[in-house]
């Protein structure tokens, strides 16, 4: 048969989620590919039927969750002449509670690129490490450093198997890497699926605010200052608005070297 | 809330998918690009559902690829179309069926001109026939006049559209469409 044969899927060949049996790659000379990713409820090997059925779940479907998951936070990024600017609040919000007032929602991964998170605070927590690890792992395998927009297909191809369930990840990826020129680079991936290059994106629940303030003010031509002083004021008038959006304003400035305001 | 046109000639195909990447009510992107080339004289246009249009369509597009180099030839737009259903198909009573839904116009060298229709329940339906006499002008015309009903009907805003043509020189980008208002 000359094309794919349609029972393999999406399968990435090095990341098999600990399901399969093989260990090891010839590509990476023996090292072991076996590591602990969180297995997906209603996730199969791709070749092999189960020997009992998983209920069926449909993506359109909404699954009953046990408590309401509340997602409340402001983050923004976006790219102008002198780089790239993220910015996000420090409230994590757990229903009507201001869980903790001072949570770090924007986290470097690497020395040029931060990522910004909104969605379910641990899966956020875990899916960063995740991605901060095989980023480290691609590096030190291939001896350069994965671009951003790799970065992104990456994360949102391990994603993809969490789809349909309850794991709640919007990240917004800022960095700058050669591949993009001398502007930076900003990507928005979503445990849905979606994985957008853009440049400008605000995510959360007071991102409608976020954007009123953004999309006036934002020009390519801005200075590093103007720049800075329009998404503190953007997080702001957000958390102004925003019950689920409070307390501090977090802001980092990626050029050609990440540095924090 | 998206859409996808296509509209077949005597010797072309001229399609037109907007640009908005929306988020629930919220547009993340306006310039966003809808259209995958398969071939050389193949664009699959593809819609639906967030993270299984880009997967799927990628999906095929790498597959249609594929062949291409281990074979030596493209697939026509007729068999490329049918693969594609095929995969529809197989999904659909997975566990995890994918919800797209698709455009796929060609231009064959021997059968000249074509356009697929694609849903999400699989189902293919070939466009049997072409506006007879229809120039390229007048096929862009028509577009327009499409774009503007559109905006004045339908409920949601889709400010601008991508514009492509395919004939037998192969794919062509044209102007993007933009509606008017501001």
């Amino acid at each position: 048969m000359p094309l794919e044969d349609t029972a393999s899927t999406i399968n990435v060949i090095d990341y098999n989620f600990g399901l399969s049996r093989q260990k090891t790659s010839n590509r990476n000379s023996g090292v072991p590919l076996h590591f602990f990713l969180p297995t997906s409820p209603d996730s199969a090997p791709f070749h092999y039927r189960p020997s009992f059925h998983f209920p069926a779940s449909n993506h359109s479907l909404n699954v009953i969750r046990p408590f309401t998951l509340a997602h409340g936070t402001t983050t923004l990024g976006f790219i102008f002449q002198g780089g790239v600017i993220a910015a996000a609040d420090t409230r994590a919000s757990a229903g009507g509670l201001v869980a903790c007032p001072a949570v770090h929602k924007i986290t470097p991964i690497h020395s040029h690129l931060v990522v910004t998170s909104s969605g379910s605070g641990a899966d956020c927590m875990l899916w960063e490490r995740i991605l901060a690890r095989e980023i480290r792992l691609y590096q030190l395998r291939h001896r350069q450093r994965l671009s951003i927009r790799g970065a992104a297909k990456l994360l949102s191809f391990m994603l993809h198997p969490f789809k349909g369930t309850d794991v709640c990840v919007a990240l917004t990826l800022c960095g700058w890497d050669k591949e993009a020129g001398n502007t930076g680079c900003l990507i928005y991936v979503c445990s849905d699926g979606t994985r957008l290059q853009g440049d400008v994106f605000s995510v959360g629940s007071g991102s409608p605010y976020a954007y009123g303030v953004l999309d006036r003010g934002l020009r390519w031509s801005l200075s590093r200052d103007e720049a800075i002083s329009l998404a503190r004021e953007a997080v702001f008038r957000a958390t102004h608005r925003d019950a689920y959006s409070g307390n501090n304003v977090d802001l980092f400035h990626i050029t050609a070297q990440v540095h924090q305001v | 809330m998206e859409y996808l046109i296509g509209i077949q000639g005597p010797d072309f195909v001229l399609v037109a998918a907007d640009n908005v990447a929306a988020s629930s009510i919220i547009q993340m992107k306006h310039d966003y690009d809808k259209m995958f080339k398969l071939s050389e004289k193949i664009l699959l246009l593809c819609v639906g559902e967030a993270g299984d249009t880009v997967q799927f369509a990628e999906y095929i597009q790498k597959n249609v690829q594929l062949y291409k180099m281990r074979n030596g030839y493209e697939l026509s737009p007729s068999a490329a179309a049918n693969f594609t259903r095929k995969n529809l198909a197989d999904y659909l009573r997975s566990r995890t069926p994918y919800h797209v839904n698709l455009l796929l116009a060609g231009y064959d060298d021997t059968d000249g001109p074509g356009l697929f229709y694609m849903d999400h329940l699989s189902s293919l339906a070939k466009a049997p026939f072409a506006a007879h006499d229809l120039t390229r002008d007048d096929a862009v015309d028509l577009l327009k006049k499409c774009i503007e009903e559109l905006n004045k009907r339908f409920i949601l805003n889709l400010p601008s559209f991508t514009v492509r043509l395919i004939d037998k020189e192969g794919i062509h980008d044209l102007e993007k469409l933009a509606h008017g208002a501001k």
